[in-house]
């Protein structure tokens, strides 16, 4: 075997190995991201039920039914629209209230969201920057700490 | 005052590194060797000064100084003396302080053990480690500083996270930074060879044991981290794909690689230039992570310390550090001069292999975690990349490398015989066959993958004993002689052994939690019961107790398998003073079959607690798995190979006798 085809082999099986990869990262941003929305998105955006979100704002204030078996009720809201949200599970220990929370799952038909993943964040005066982000941008003025959650961790 | 004079020392401590970082790079350049000598002294008195600097901070934050801002705003005078220590790291501008104090005794071990390195290139290194000292030592200066005093001094301390209140997570940030930074050796050490314009297989002989020390903090870093996550977050998974752990994982598959390819040059002198570019690439990489870490700019289920100031600055730092080295690659990569042919099936061939999908692999890591912030930097969109996207990237990429990873060591150098390994591999072949039959019929049901992927956990397992067998002629001379093989063996083969074990280890691990794992969530009253895998667990009850700075609520409960008592669990949620924040501490029944994971929820209305009940099978191999491949690395570490400088001096030795 000459300089030449080593050579060859090295480069192909590496371009082989980087356009498989190239492809199924391709197909994998196609099918398997999730958009994440606020209430007002739901409306504005139109997104259609049955398509796999994650919701952001919130938790809207005495929305939260728990304590009644497995299956948890809360509202998410960005002070503008509110979407109710059923969850079977355990919320997070940092779930309260009036504070900031992400919930993956699917918007049903009637605009009902079914969560099947609920996140708040470790800290307690942390809110998911996307969730300060786009509550900034509605006009939502936030407490003290809450865009901006500095020292306190790791 | 002891936290001023560690200030103090800090600044001086950078003044040092500003000598070091151009100083005996000048000496290099002119020839000069008292100047390039000068370097050893700086980078001695740099460890001193920062070791100084962190010591006082410790202090401060012993006695509970709460005329410190920083330990206000990370400690509590109730908290037991070990989370105080660890509060040093807890939080960013000591973990910063942390980082450059790594870097520099990186710096000085090379200032120690480097006598016998060419004069030019020790001193070119201590220089390009001063370089990234002095940025980040200027970074905690200007705007993280740890020793920042407050007036008037507050009563007490805001305290630490509870959830970071945790022994796995005491140490896993040091393990990670000693990771992260040791690979700052490797690539000051390629910068070093760029600016000569020479590398040999010394070069690489050298780079190896740092790499590999580097490497195993950095394995061992993760697996407390992951560790951690399972059973604090009460959530029960070991893994999120999340993009802070992404930002310690891309460094550690880029150091995988480098260190298979440093193997490479030491052996063959073939690789160079890939090997350079690796090296700068990983650092880059750990740059990377400490960036994403640092800066907050992505999403992470984990929280941490969020300023865009702090990011943009290390995000300069970044792109100094990378476009930089990158740039001096171009220029120079072309004059290294190339050696070692290999044909494709060789030991070298394999060793590419593993190299071209471990980057690739990585490769597709970092697309997962910044295409989200690209996305929505063009068109502000908001999207998360989840497992979904790493489970169709990630994992295909990985089962030809752990396909191809047992042959490796079979395939001789220059030119292998594929058939000839593949024949010595029939037993660990039989093996994997076996065991995946045996999945289908104990299981009978999850993805079709699944058992495919624990035949191919259990072919690495047995290819690597195998290989051990292969090299001591188990089977084919009397047993003493084998045995005698067998302990003449250097130790890396052992280590290179028993790390590939603990590869396939975790692949079962990973593959049995995740597509058999079986979730349930109840809401139990006093008295009743669920069954769970086999097992069946009657909640008794819960009360609560007062621990030394939380309050907690424990529920208690009985488990039986088949009606004989197995064990009770004790899951709790606690409720911290200082800040006042709940968590979860699940209780955990562990045996070989797998975990039984219990954590709390809600209380019930109508008394008793909803409940999230796991049985996650063969979980812990994951992390003993990882434990493996650290003591592998260990092992392979200390092989009088690797052992510095060994090989010349004796070479001196025989110098000196011929003499």
């Amino acid at each position: 075997m000459t300089r030449k085809q080593r050579r060859g082999i090295l480069i192909g099986s590496s371009v082989l190995v980087l356009a498989v990869a190239a492809i199924l990262t391709m197909f994998a941003l196609k099918d398997s991201i999730v958009f994440f929305h606020t209430p007002s998105d739901l409306a504005e955006k139109k997104v259609q039920s049955g398509q796999r979100i994650r919701l952001g704002g919130l938790v809207a204030d005495g929305s939260v039914k728990r304590g009644g078996g497995t299956d948890v009720e809360f509202a998410v809201t960005d002070t503008i629209k509110t979407v109710a949200v059923s969850y079977r599970g355990v919320l997070p220990d940092l779930f309260r209230e009036g504070q900031g929370v992400v919930a993956e799952g699917v918007l049903e038909p009637g605009g009902h969201f079914k969560a099947d993943t609920v996140l708040a964040k470790h800290d307690e005066n942390y809110m998911p920057p996307e969730v300060a982000d786009s509550l900034k941008a509605k006009g939502v003025k936030l407490g003290e700490g809450a865009t901006h959650p500095g020292a306190g961790n790791k | 005052m002891i936290v001023e004079f560690g200030h103090f020392a800090l600044v001086l401590a950078v003044l040092v590194a500003v000598y070091q970082m151009i100083v005996p790079a000048v000496g290099a350049w002119r020839g000069d060797g008292r100047l390039m000598q000068s370097g050893d002294a700086a980078a001695l008195t740099q460890v001193m000064l920062l070791a100084i600097a962190f010591a006082a901070l410790t202090q401060a934050y012993v006695v509970s100084d709460f005329s410190v801002a920083n330990v206000v705003a990370n400690s509590h005078s109730t908290k037991p003396l070990i989370y105080r220590i660890s509060g040093v790291w807890g939080n960013h501008e000591g973990s910063m302080l942390l980082w450059v104090l790594i870097l520099a005794i990186f710096g000085a071990a090379v200032a120690v053990f480097g006598s016998n390195l060419p004069a030019t290139l020790r001193a070119n290194v201590l220089s390009v480690q001063a370089s990234i000292a002095v940025a980040f030592g200027l970074f905690i200066l200007f705007t993280s500083n740890p020793f920042e005093r407050l007036s008037p001094a507050p009563f007490d301390g805001r305290g630490l996270n509870p959830i970071l209140q945790d022994p796995a997570l005491a140490f896993h940030p040091p393990f990670l930074y000693a990771g992260y930074v040791g690979f700052s050796m490797a690539f000051s050490f390629a910068i070093a060879a760029l600016m000569e314009g020479r590398i040999d297989a010394a070069w690489a002989r050298w780079v190896r044991p740092w790499t590999l020390a580097a490497w195993m903090c950095l394995t061992l870093g993760i697996a407390m981290g992951s560790w951690w996550a399972y059973y604090e977050l009460g959530w029960g998974g070991w893994w999120f794909w999340d993009p802070v752990e992404n930002a310690s994982f891309m460094p550690w598959l880029a150091g995988t690689a480098l260190l298979h390819s440093a193997l490479v040059m030491e052996k063959r002198e073939a690789l160079k230039v890939w090997t350079i570019l690796l090296a700068i690439l990983t650092f880059s990489l750990s740059l990377l992570g400490t960036f994403l870490v640092r800066s907050g700019v992505l999403t992470s289920v984990h929280a941490f310390a969020v300023d865009p100031a702090r990011g943009v600055v290390i995000l300069g730092i970044m792109v100094l550090f990378v476009g930089g080295s990158l740039l001096l690659f171009g220029l120079r990569a072309a004059d290294l001069k190339q050696g070692g042919l290999f044909a494709p099936i060789s030991r070298e061939g394999s060793l590419v292999l593993n190299n071209i999908l471990l980057t690739v692999s990585c490769a597709t890591v970092l697309v997962g975690t910044l295409y989200p912030l690209a996305l929505e930097s063009v068109t502000g969109e908001k999207i998360s990349v989840g497992a979904p996207f790493f489970n169709l990237t990630f994992v295909p990429l990985m089962i030809p490398l752990l396909v191809a990873l047992p042959f490796g060591p079979f395939l001789a150098w220059k030119r292998g015989d594929l058939y000839g390994a593949a024949q010595r591999l029939t037993f660990a072949a039989v093996a994997a066959l076996v065991v995946a039959i045996a999945t289908v019929a104990v299981y009978q049901r999850g993805p079709w993958l699944a058992p495919p992927a624990m035949g191919l956990g259990v072919f690495v397992m047995a290819g690597a004993i195998l290989e051990l067998a292969y090299r001591g002629k188990v089977g084919q001379v009397s047993w003493d002689e084998a045995w005698r093989r067998l302990t003449n063996l250097p130790r890396s083969v052992y280590g290179t052994t028993i790390a590939h074990f603990g590869v396939g280890l975790m692949v079962l691990g990973i593959t049995a939690t995740s597509a058999y794992r079986h979730e349930t969530v109840v809401a139990l009253k006093p008295g009743e019961t669920v069954a769970v895998s086999g097992y069946v667990l009657e909640y008794k009850g819960a009360r609560s107790s007062k621990g030394p700075n939380y309050v907690e609520e424990t529920g208690e409960l009985a488990v039986t398998r088949d009606g004989a008592p197995v064990t009770v669990l004790y899951p709790s949620k606690r409720l911290y003073d200082a800040p006042p924040q709940p968590t979860t501490e699940a209780g955990i029944h562990n045996s070989w079959r797998g975990d039984l994971y219990v954590a709390l929820g809600d209380a019930q209305d109508a008394g008793g607690f909803a409940m999230r009940i796991y049985f996650n099978p063969l979980v812990r191999f994951i992390w003993i798995g990882a434990l493996i491949m650290f003591i592998g690395g260990g092992i392979s570490l200390s092989d009088r190979r690797l052992r510095v400088g060994a090989p010349v001096r004796a070479r001196r030795r025989e110098q000196g006798a011929a003499a």
